[in-house]
């Protein structure tokens, strides 16, 4: 679904991302790991757009959006999250949601659509999917940490998108319920059928949910396969060590 | 208007003339500029008043003297002094309170400073033009066989600018205070763990930059002309240098300080001075207008 | 019922509050319709300033500019489009004769158009001046509106710097033309009001708040945002150029400085009232408008001069000590006023 071929990114006189090579099949968890600065997050801001990459191209369902704005990526249904949440902190929670629906197809005069009774139900449904049905008219602000990743997850859902990028998804996440997260990105994947690109630190979380792994280090690819491949992967297991 | 640019061409010796102009309102810019650069590089802090104070320090060389008698000359050093002051309360009274808070909470609250400081100019001093008399102004130099007359003091006046500029350039460099400053600038967080008082810095910064205004302003008023309300162009003018040359980057400031001078200049001698602030505005769109291209091309926006 | 319906029928009882007020003392009947311009001004300053965060300093120039196109459309009805350069060079010389109908139809037809063609410009000006954010916006504008209000200063062909006069209302009885002005703008601030709670009701609130919130998350989710930032200005601007079309009939003499562009009274006045009143709310402009307009004209006079030192005081204590507003601390105190429902929780979720 998203085919990156020979991506590069320098920072100034750093090279953040060579040449790397990846791709993302429709319908499956496919994850990225490596050490911190490996370049992960890089990744993340080429393919939605936030800074233009060097060389190389990206591919989403066969069209080419390496040129393309933000905005205009989004609206192909290519939504990410965050590693630093951002969710709008003075709207509640509900409002939140309701101006995350789809905007691929949107006019002129939906910009004056009024709050359907649908779309509430979903925005409330799908609160409760992610557990915060409970503080649905408190400010998204006032949350916590973890309830604002939980909350622009559900965002991210409302939007309908063919595939989302969640950025460490379970980072200041209560570890008693990185469980159930876990449960919810699943379920996000095969009963709203989002094809997921995630990156991710724990490593008892990307291998029990991803079904094809990329592993990057120092800016390149270093390795990439089935989970248990990965796991057994000498170069990964150094690389995680700090063999380098 | 047409007049104006056949004139060029005729006399091609008045474009001296013009970019002389704009060199000498130029050299006033930047040093505002400067200034404005020091609390936003600092601080944060986008100063709408930036213009006022430079049209207050104004105001005190031409009271001292016309009042006095005092040549303005030697005001600049007790105009200086006295804006650091003025920056001083100001900084305690206002500034400190809103630099922490969202932007434009300090852009409204500097905005408020300005109305005050412009309407209280107009009710002490009144709403006619003014311009400080010096001994100097007397002399003029001849050039082009008389075709370009250039008052000595606008000549003194851009030597004074200079030294002003680069005493706060070295000071800035070589003293404690100025590394103080620009390590806050730096990071502001990392400078107060390091036992720098930050809040301290940020007083200095801003009454530094008062002085700066005023030095400026006395320039203004012994080379130029000032009222009232001419502040809000100065800032303006501030704005679009900084702009134009970003943060911590002293020669793009001189530079585009130049540049608007000189622009300000042909446009003052061939449109005439009632589109004065169309200008100013217009070359501040441009500004922006480039800067955001240019980002864009980075997929950055303007911040 | 809504909220949105209950805040209508508040609105509609102050109106006829103000009928009732306006009868009763015709003598403040100017001052009662220059309080609901000022709701306009304030009201249509935070559809930008408090829901989007984009804060204007230059929405005063739609204001001028909705006043000098319905002048000289009015003018151009009596004299032609050829006659308006020889009308304005006689600076107020030409004395003209009208009958009530043609003068309504004129002021009605010039603040139509007014509207329209501010609309227009704040659509093309939107483009540029809207994709400047946070300092760039505020100091882009008010340099935009001071550029305009010099421009229109030395055009000859609208009067210049010396203005222009209109036509005088024919009214036998002198109180007519103040009950005439007052009923506009109470009309047009009960449109905007109504207008403008109910777009803000709609997904367009939401958006504007989201840009206000986080702009570049809001277009990482892939929401429109110019096309809503030029929108919420092409509103405001259709109610400002009404308002300064109107009120360029009630002076009779137009100039660009104090009267279309006052940059430094209605200008600064807008942001101050919603500020004021809190910014963000439906009724922090209107409470805050009717506040500074009572207390401005009830003080105004009585300080000598210092009435602008005060008011850039005024700005600097609100935005130090009471950045929400009365109605932001009213929301903070009374939730449940404004809709907003907080639900104690009987068992903490655990996350």
């Amino acid at each position: 679904m998203i085919v990156l071929k020979d991506v590069s990114k320098a920072f100034g006189g750093v090279q953040a991302n060579k040449k790397v090579s990846l791709s993302v099949e429709e319908g499956k968890i496919t994850g990225l790991i490596g050490p911190n600065g490996s370049g992960k997050t890089t990744v993340f801001n080429s393919i939605v757009g936030y800074h233009p990459i060097d060389e190389g191209s990206i591919q989403f369902k066969g069209q080419e959006i390496s040129q393309m704005p933000v905005q205009s990526i989004a609206r192909l249904g290519l939504l990410r999250t965050f590693q630093q949440t951002r969710i709008y902190g003075k709207m509640n929670c509900v409002e939140n949601m309701l101006i995350s629906t789809d905007n691929r197809n949107a006019s002129v005069w939906d910009m004056f659509g009024s709050r359907t009774s649908e779309i509430q139900d979903k925005a409330e449904h799908l609160l409760e999917f992610v557990g915060l049905y409970r503080k649905r008219s408190l400010k998204a602000g006032d949350l916590s940490f973890g309830q604002q990743k939980l909350l622009e997850f559900a965002m991210a859902l409302m939007n309908d998108p063919d595939i989302l990028l969640l950025d460490e998804p379970t980072a200041g996440i209560n570890p008693t319920l990185i469980n159930g997260l876990i449960d919810r990105l699943h379920r996000a994947n095969t009963e709203f059928g989002i094809t997921l690109f995630v990156i991710e630190h724990n490593m008892r979380v990307i291998m029990n949910m991803a079904d094809q792994i990329y592993c990057l280090s120092n800016g390149q690819m270093l390795a990439s396969g089935k989970p248990e491949d990965i796991q057994n992967d000498k170069r990964v297991i150094d690389a995680y060590l700090g063999g380098h | 208007m047409w007049q104006g640019i056949e004139l060029l061409f005729q006399y091609p010796s008045v474009n001296v003339k013009y970019i002389l102009d704009g060199l000498f309102f130029g050299s006033i810019f930047a040093l505002s500029a400067y200034g404005l650069a020091l609390v936003w590089g600092v601080m944060n802090l986008k100063n709408l008043a930036q213009g006022d104070l430079v049209i207050l320090g104004g105001y005190f060389t031409w009271y001292f003297q016309s009042a006095f008698g005092l040549n303005p000359i030697l005001t600049l050093p007790l105009v200086m002094g006295i804006m650091f002051f003025f920056g001083w309360a100001m900084y305690v009274l206002v500034v400190k309170w809103v630099i922490d808070k969202d932007l434009f909470t300090s852009l409204l609250a500097t905005f408020g400073m300005a109305l005050v400081i412009q309407q209280f100019i107009n009710l002490v001093f009144g709403p006619e033009t003014q311009t400080a008399i010096s001994e100097l102004g007397r002399f003029k130099f001849y050039m082009f066989g008389g075709k370009i007359i250039v008052p000595e003091i606008r000549v003194v006046g851009v030597v004074l600018c200079a030294i002003v500029a680069i005493a706060l350039i070295t000071f800035m460099k070589r003293s404690r205070t100025g590394q103080a400053i620009r390590a806050t600038a730096q990071d502001a967080r990392a400078a107060k763990v390091m036992g720098i008082n930050t809040d301290r810095v940020y007083a200095l910064t801003f009454s530094i930059n008062s002085a700066i205004c005023g030095a400026s302003g006395a320039l203004v008023a012994m080379m130029f002309l000032i009222q009232p309300f001419y502040g809000i162009t100065y800032s303006i003018r501030s704005f679009v240098i900084v702009t134009a040359a970003g943060l911590g980057n002293l020669p793009g400031v001189v530079t585009a300080a130049f540049g608007l001078g000189v622009l300000e200049g042909y446009a003052n001698n061939i449109l005439g001075a009632s589109y004065q602030q169309f200008i100013v505005v217009f070359a501040l769109v441009v500004v922006l207008v480039w800067r955001m291209v240019r980002l864009r091309k980075a997929r950055m926006v303007l911040e | 019922m809504s909220i949105y319906k209950r805040d209508l029928l508040i609105y509609a009882g102050i109106s006829i509050f103000a009928i009732v007020l306006a009868q009763l003392f015709p003598a403040y009947i100017t001052q009662i319709a220059v309080m609901f311009l000022m709701v306009i001004l304030a009201q249509t300053w935070d559809l930008q300033g408090g829901q989007m965060g984009y804060n204007s300093l230059g929405n005063i120039m739609f204001f001028g500019i909705g006043m000098y196109v319905s002048s000289i459309i009015q003018i151009a009805m009596l004299y032609g489009w050829g006659g308006v350069g020889e009308y304005t060079s006689a600076s107020g010389s030409i004395k003209v004769e009208i009958l009530k109908d043609n003068y309504l139809y004129g002021m009605f037809l010039g603040a139509f158009a007014a509207g329209i063609v501010c609309v227009l410009f704040a659509f093309v000006f939107g483009q540029i001046f809207l994709l400047f954010r946070g300092p760039y916006f505020a100091i882009g504008t008010l340099g935009m509106v001071l550029a305009v209000a010099e421009l229109v200063s030395s055009w000859e062909w609208v009067g210049a710097g010396g203005g222009l006069s209109l036509p005088v209302y024919p009214a036998v009885d002198p109180t007519e033309s103040g009950r005439l002005y007052f009923y506009c703008f109470l009309a047009i601030s009960a449109i905007c009001f109504a207008f403008i709670s109910w777009v803000t009701s709609t997904r367009f609130g939401l958006a504007l708040n989201a840009i206000r919130d986080d702009e570049a998350k809001a277009e990482a989710m892939g929401i429109r945002t110019l096309r809503y930032k030029v929108s919420s200005w092409m509103i405001s601007a259709f109610f400002l150029g009404l308002a300064g079309a109107i009120f360029g009939n009630m002076s009779n003499f137009i100039e660009p400085l104090e009267v279309a562009f006052p940059t430094i009274t209605f200008g600064v006045f807008m942001v101050v009232m919603a500020l004021l009143g809190g910014k963000g709310t439906v009724w922090g402009p209107v409470v805050g408008a009717v506040i500074f307009h009572i207390i401005k004209e009830t003080t105004w006079t009585y300080m000598l001069g210092y009435q602008w030192v005060a008011l850039g005081l005024l700005i600097i204590v609100i935005v130090i000590f009471f950045n929400q507003g009365i109605m932001g601390s009213l929301a903070e105190r009374y939730p449940h006023w404004f809709g907003i429902k907080i639900e104690e929780d009987p068992e903490e979720a655990s996350t």
